[in-house]
């Protein structure tokens, strides 16, 4: 088979994982080197997708051949998708010919299960040791990893990546069983506690000084769930990112809208992808993270699905009118970033200014704070939200989008223009 | 008044200041004018003035001043002057942190749009390989693009950082910068036609990019806030962006109407029956489920 070819079928089979992070590396280049690359700024996107989605990586799977059989997946053995198989070297070539060009950050690189999880990570992490140790590549390497592999084998990708990630896909052992049922939830835990223990061993700030270095480790480890797939709830998939996050330490939790597949399984029928309840998934993801709001603020138990019409902060406040307003001028920090419009760069212009000057709104157009949505949740120097006079119902009224007609919509043009770089990213 | 007729970048713009500075002169008795071809010009120079000690400026604003220097904003010289004006002789020491005040505001939103020129070049740069060094046996890489600002500087150590075991060269029409693995250099900018317009790479690229397009997410207007239409004229991939865009519609439909596929029994596999068996001593032990 033809390489071109093969990058189609490997790259189709890739582009279902939505996780695209080239950042957050230990920082080194190829200055006094033999090869190219380098990591540790931010992470860039080089170009996008007409879905909106950021390209920084090449994605690739090894093969798509595979032994699971998960109905969400166009490479489950029940597919009937043309299968192929990269050798190592092609993906090496590939990702160096990608990267001398600048059109990557990096390779992502994960692989179709074939006769053995130790067998696959081996091949996998083949790659990696070629680029490194061969080529001298300093590059991004993200490297899929299996939790029923080896810990040895896991240890040896995490000395070449710089992030390494098992996907749970699911947030429920029950939905696993049903949808995926070679995959095991607590076997995957496992797996990223020790991930989780490896990073903080290489990475810790306080090592007793004659403590001998343990060997290099990826600087963090993320996973993906699929939304949509199973009948969980936004609750029971937040309150499964609060795991990861809190027990796990991982980097990042993706959300990915459950979407249309070529191979349909009959266990899963495929329907539009669900793109602003993955969007909305996301600010909640943020508000968890940079916030400071626990998880179980963000649902309640009566509706344990966020509001598709509203982003989850400003739901929040809605039902929290009692805390607010909250004077610009005084309130702590924790209090400001619960204010609807106002995000964590803002909120801390606000602070850092505030120590010179009375804050107006003038002042908070200037930042370019949505007045709108800010004004009623807020006191400035020359403003009270209590002359607005609105009570709860009028409020939300205010804020939800005008009636149309709800319909399958690919286009998911229920989200506002401004909704949708956060979509992108998940920040508000 | 005075006019002050400086070369358009920052070290010509901090020498003047200095000066202005150090003779007392406010801000209001100063129009900054740029020109690229008269060296710097201080109106009268029969300087009666007293002199005084320059104070020192917090590192963080000739970082935002450097930055600001390569937009091309006419008012750029004369706010970045009042800033220093302020924050000197104007006993405002701590204006950097007032995100707030007009001034600050318009500097933070220059050096806002000089940041996303410089990752957008460090983003869209698409080198292209021309051949080897017949000394070395280096690849040599030749990259055209067109920045917004003045950044070719202020983009220069990324590539350099990135691409040290090739030879480089990247062309604007501002300015181009060159690197032969050992040190970085400057030259006058060009126009399109001295770039190579392709790489033997480019068609596998553009593969890739089909590919990896998922035509059941399509969100045209987040692809293009990301990347304007101003820079598809020199990315390879950029010209299939119509043709991936008019075929999604089809290609989900054919999605929708495709036959479900049954499963297929498990294949004999000694690796399937162990993890048959793991999941089998697993599952008493999972905690309950975590309904609300």
């Amino acid at each position: 088979m033809e390489l071109q070819q093969k990058l189609e079928i490997l790259a189709d089979a890739a582009k279902y994982d939505a996780s695209c992070a080239s950042s957050g590396a230990a920082r080194k280049d190829s200055r006094g080197g033999k090869g190219v690359g380098s990591t540790g700024g931010a992470g860039i996107c080089h170009s996008y997708a007409p879905d909106g989605r950021c390209i920084s990586l090449l994605k690739v799977l090894l093969t798509n051949a595979c032994l699971y059989d998960c109905h969400y997946c166009i490479n489950r053995r029940s597919s009937n998708v043309q299968r192929a198989r990269f050798t190592p070297d092609e993906v090496v070539q590939l990702t160096l010919d990608f990267y001398k060009r600048n059109y990557i950050e990096g390779l992502f690189l994960s692989s179709g299960i074939i006769r053995s999880a130790d067998y696959t990570m081996e091949l996998v992490i083949d790659v990696a040791r070629k680029l490194r140790e061969e080529h001298h590549f300093r590059g991004y390497i993200h490297l899929k990893t299996i939790p029923e592999a080896s810990p040895s084998l896991i240890e040896l990708a995490g000395r070449y990546a710089d992030r390494i990630s098992i996907n749970i896909e699911l947030p429920t052992q029950e939905g696993l069983t049903k949808l995926a049922p070679e995959k095991n939830l607590a076997r995957t835990q496992d797996a990223m506690g020790h991930i989780r223990n490896k990073i903080d061993e290489r990475h810790a700030d306080k090592r007793k000084p004659d403590a001998p270095k343990p060997p290099p480790f990826a600087t963090g480890q993320s996973t993906q769930m699929i939304v949509g797939a199973d009948d969980s709830t936004d609750a029971v998939i937040l309150r499964r990112a609060d795991v990861l996050y809190g027990d796990y330490h991982l980097r990042r939790v993706y959300y990915s809208g459950f979407s249309p597949i070529p191979e349909p399984s009959l266990l899963l029928p495929i329907k539009a992808p669900p793109l602003v309840r993955e969007h909305r998934l996301y600010q909640a993801d943020w508000l968890l993270r940079f916030y400071g709001f626990r998880v179980d603020e963000i649902t309640t138990d009566a509706s344990p699905n966020l509001d598709l019409h509203l982003d989850p902060k400003l739901a929040w406040a809605l039902r929290n009118r009692a805390v607010f307003p909250a004077d610009v001028n005084k309130a702590s920090r924790e209090s400001l970033l619960r204010v609807p419009g106002l995000g964590v760069r803002n909120v801390n212009r606000i602070l850092s200014a505030r120590r010179y000057t009375r804050l107006r709104l003038a002042d908070l157009l200037r930042l370019r704070v949505p007045m709108k949505k800010v004004m009623p949740f807020i006191i400035a120097a020359d403003h009270n939200p209590a002359r607005l006079g609105l009570d709860d119902e009028a409020l939300r009224a205010r804020f939800l989008p005008p009636p149309r007609q709800t319909e399958l919509d690919f286009d998911a043009s229920m989200a506002v223009p401004s909704d949708i770089d956060s979509a992108r990213t998940g920040q508000m | 008044m005075r006019t002050v007729v400086i070369q358009p970048v920052f070290e010509a713009w901090r020498e003047s200041a200095r000066e202005l500075l150090a003779l007392r002169v406010p801000p209001s008795e100063v129009l900054w004018a740029d020109d690229a071809q008269e060296p710097a010009l201080f109106g009268p120079s029969n300087e009666t003035l007293p002199r005084v000690a320059v104070p020192n400026v917090p590192s963080a604003f000739l970082d935002m001043a450097r930055s600001v220097a390569a937009h091309t904003d006419a008012r750029r010289w004369s706010v970045l002057y009042r800033v220093l004006w302020r924050l000197t002789h104007g006993d405002e020491r701590h204006l950097l942190a007032i995100s707030t005040d007009p001034d600050m505001r318009q500097v933070q939103q220059w050096c806002k749009a000089i940041g996303r020129d410089i990752h957008k070049m460090h983003a869209f740069v698409r080198f292209r390989l021309v051949g080897n060094d017949a000394i070395t046996g280096r690849e040599q890489f030749v990259a055209w693009f067109e920045p917004e600002y003045r950044i070719v500087r202020l983009a220069a150590g990324f590539f350099e950082k990135r691409f040290a075991g090739m030879d480089w060269s990247i062309l604007t029409p501002h300015e181009c910068v060159h690197w032969d693995g050992s040190a970085i250099h400057f030259t006058l900018g060009v126009s399109r036609s001295a770039a190579p317009d392709d790489d033997a790479l480019d068609d596998l690229w553009r593969t890739y990019y089909r590919s990896i397009f998922n035509p059941a997410r399509l969100k045209v207007r987040a692809m293009q806030a990301e990347m304007p239409k101003k820079y598809w004229k020199n990315l390879p991939e950029a010209s299939l962006i119509t043709e991936l865009i008019a075929e999604s519609g089809g290609r989900v439909e054919k999605m929708l109407t495709t036959d479900l596929r049954p499963a297929k029994p498990a294949p004999k596999n000694a690796y399937l029956d162990s993890l048959r068996k793991m999941n089998a001593l697993d599952s008493p032990s999972l905690p309950p489920t975590q309904e609300p």
